[in-house]
């Protein structure tokens, strides 16, 4: 399942000929002072898991129930499919919505529950039976059919809110915190079976998350939100590994991050001068930045090195003491304090089982090579 | 220590129970008395059942009943559906302009002296017959709709508050799947909050059986409800029929009471049963 992941296939927000399923165009939405969604300009095209990021009150659910139609844009067109949205209300649109809550109708069955919506379409009953026995199959529910909402696991609950948004085969399918309500096990199964579905049916997926590993695994692009706004559009890669702002750097994954100024700026090369790291660093690419501008360089702490002898390599290399260690099987975290002060969060494997690991108190270098570095500007 | 403390309790408890119905039992009592005279028990031929016949061939009294509760029943309705469309408008329309004058408009006539309400009615409906001819006199039309009035302040209140605390996504997730407000009303909002409107009516229906004052006002020649007659016979003097009287319906209180709590206990035990199953797929399922 893995290698038909988008990023082998054809990418449509690559393509300058391919027409978004859904635009969104400098939509604002406010709730009295409160702007909610700010000139927010997006457009997500067929067949992609498209994830809002972003932390609590970014706006990143006004942005996905104005898309269902329960609130109204103050600024700004939504378009679904070349279809202009506004004034659509909810029973009219080609979309369904699954919700935090889940939603499901306390006084109805699970069948019933997935019918609602085909009996709303007036589908006569012998199709709807069939069409809601086999989404059920497909959300592995058959034979829960006549039980209530209430007589269901959390999980099993997860998956009648599927079918019933699922049934009525909307071309986008929108999803509040899908796997929110799940503990962390049945989370990271539920994850890929959302994806395989997804992928089986050829449903346009939005997702509001503001869990990041959730968004990394589900995304083909993530927008990551901040106060109403977009601060960057791209693949789980490209947000991890070329963040372009100091919010979105610290937001996905954990980064250190040093305070700095240019002092040498070439097309190909740049050298920052950071006093909380004690020293210059040196970046391989070159960085668009007013001149003494402050800029802050970001690095990765699983891309950062720990040595006990000094590495052999001209930049970027500083002494330091460890001062905390956390093992956690697979990895282990260190925080150095480097003769600056500064502290410098190392994440290495625990590739072979060896007991001469550096421990508390103990002098060492950290390194990193000089494309691990993201310099951001804002 | 601990004997000391149950002690005290059952001494609150024993006193506390015997202030709220010590009164209604000597009632129940002396409605079996043989005597004449309210007060005198007459040991020799009690216990009787006499008075009770005598209630059952006293016309008055079983139409007086009856007018009450054919009044009650319609007040309960009618208070119902405005009640519930008013509670609809103040939990589920947002802020619209004026929100604030309803609430508080919905809400007066529960704090409203009943004899301001009771005049108010009546100058309204004396205005209203010299205006346009109606309600014609006073009668049962014009109890009911005075009932109604401050009846319906209190379905308000239960059905908002339900309201409130129901997931309203649920009525999102309906329109969602294409239903039309109307239909998301009737379909889904309206089925979960039923246990509202009824517990709704029925206390609409037991505020128009006993109310007094402001069926006074506004009540015709002919249109005598019960607690309107058992207040004009005990000014006339205390007949021991009127104890019979009121145990009859203190009986019928008491059964409905049993009844809701037979309904609940089953509600309650359907809802662990639930859970039950809900944590036996939990372990199945995962």
């Amino acid at each position: 399942m893995a290698n038909t992941r988008p990023d082998e296939k054809l990418k449509p927000w690559q393509d300058p000929q391919a027409l978004p399923y859904v635009r969104i165009e400098r939509v604002t939405k406010r709730f009295g002072d409160f702007v909610a969604v700010n000139h927010v300009s997006l457009d997500i095209y067929q067949g992609e898991a498209f994830c809002l990021l972003g932390a609590s009150g970014c706006g990143k659910t006004t942005l996905l129930r104005m898309l269902a139609g329960f609130e109204d844009p103050c600024e700004g067109r939504l378009f679904i499919d070349g279809q202009d949205m506004t004034g659509i209300p909810p029973y009219e649109r080609p979309v369904n919505m699954m919700f935090q809550s889940y939603a499901l109708f306390p006084h109805m069955s699970v069948e019933d529950n997935v019918a609602f919506g085909l009996r709303q379409d007036g589908v006569p009953k012998a199709e709807r039976q069939e069409r809601v026995s086999e989404m059920l199959k497909l959300v592995a529910l058959d034979g829960y059919g006549k039980r209530r909402p209430q007589q269901l696991s959390g999980g099993q609950r997860q998956r009648v809110a599927l079918a019933r948004s699922l049934v009525k085969r909307p071309k986008l399918l929108l999803l509040d915190e899908p796997l929110g309500a799940l503990d962390k096990k049945l989370r990271e199964n539920t994850q890929f079976e959302l994806i395989n579905l997804q992928e089986k049916l050829g449903v346009t997926f939005v997702i509001v998350t503001h869990d990041q590993e959730e968004a990394m695994t589900l995304a083909s692009r993530i927008g990551v939100m901040n106060h109403g706004r977009i601060l960057q559009t791209g693949t789980p890669s490209d947000i991890y590994e070329y963040p372009t702002s100091k919010y979105v750097a610290d937001f996905i994954g954990s980064v250190n991050m040093f305070e700095g100024r240019l002092v040498e700026d070439e097309p190909d090369y740049v050298r920052i001068e950071s006093p909380e790291l004690g020293g210059t660093v040196f970046v391989d690419h070159g960085v668009s930045s007013a001149p003494d501008a402050k800029v802050w360089v970001a690095v990765r702490p699983e891309k950062v090195r720990l040595d006990r002898e000094r590495p052999d390599q001209p930049d970027n290399v500083f002494s330091g003491t460890v001062k905390e260690i956390a093992y956690l099987g697979d990895v282990s975290r260190y925080l150095v304090a480097l003769d600056s002060g500064k502290l410098v969060r190392v994440t290495q494997p625990n590739t072979d089982r060896r007991d001469d690991r550096v421990t508390w108190e103990e002098q060492v270098w950290v390194s990193w090579s000089p494309g691990a570095n993201v310099v951001v500007t804002q | 220590m601990n004997q000391r403390r149950s002690f005290v309790v059952l001494t609150a408890m024993a006193f506390g129970f015997a202030f709220l119905y010590i009164p209604i039992l000597s009632m129940v009592v002396y409605s079996f008395n043989h005597s004449k005279l309210v007060t005198v028990w007459d040991a020799a031929n009690s216990p009787t059942i006499k008075w009770y016949v005598a209630l059952l061939g006293d016309t008055q009294v079983l139409e007086a009943a009856r007018l009450s509760l054919k009044i009650a029943a319609m007040n309960a309705t009618g208070a119902v559906i405005l009640g519930t469309l008013a509670g609809l408008a103040l939990a589920r329309f947002g802020r619209f302009k004026g929100r604030t004058l309803l609430t508080g408009l919905t809400t007066a006539p529960m704090v409203m002296p009943e004899v301001i309400t009771g005049l108010a009615m009546l100058l309204l409906f004396v205005a209203m017959q010299s205006l346009v001819g109606w309600p014609e006199g006073r009668g049962v039309t014009t109890i009911t709709i005075a009932h109604i009035t401050f009846s319906m302040a209190y379905v308000t209140v239960v059905i908002q508050s339900r309201l409130l605390t129901l997931d309203e996504s649920l009525e999102e997730a309906a329109m969602d799947l294409g239903a039309r407000p109307a239909k998301v009303f009737f379909v889904i909002t309206l089925p979960i909050i039923f246990p509202a409107i009824l517990s709704g009516w029925l206390l609409a229906f037991t505020l128009s059986w006993d109310d007094l004052v402001i069926t006074s006002f506004v009540s015709g020649p002919g249109s005598t409800t019960l607690p309107q007659l058992i207040f004009s016979k005990v000014r006339l003097g205390v007949n021991p029929s009127i104890n019979a009287l009121a145990t009859v319906m203190v009986l019928l209180v008491a059964v409905c009471i049993v009844f809701a709590g037979i309904w609940m206990q089953r509600q309650e035990k359907r809802r662990q049963r639930d859970m039950q199953l809900a944590l036996a797929a939990n372990q199945e399922g995962e």
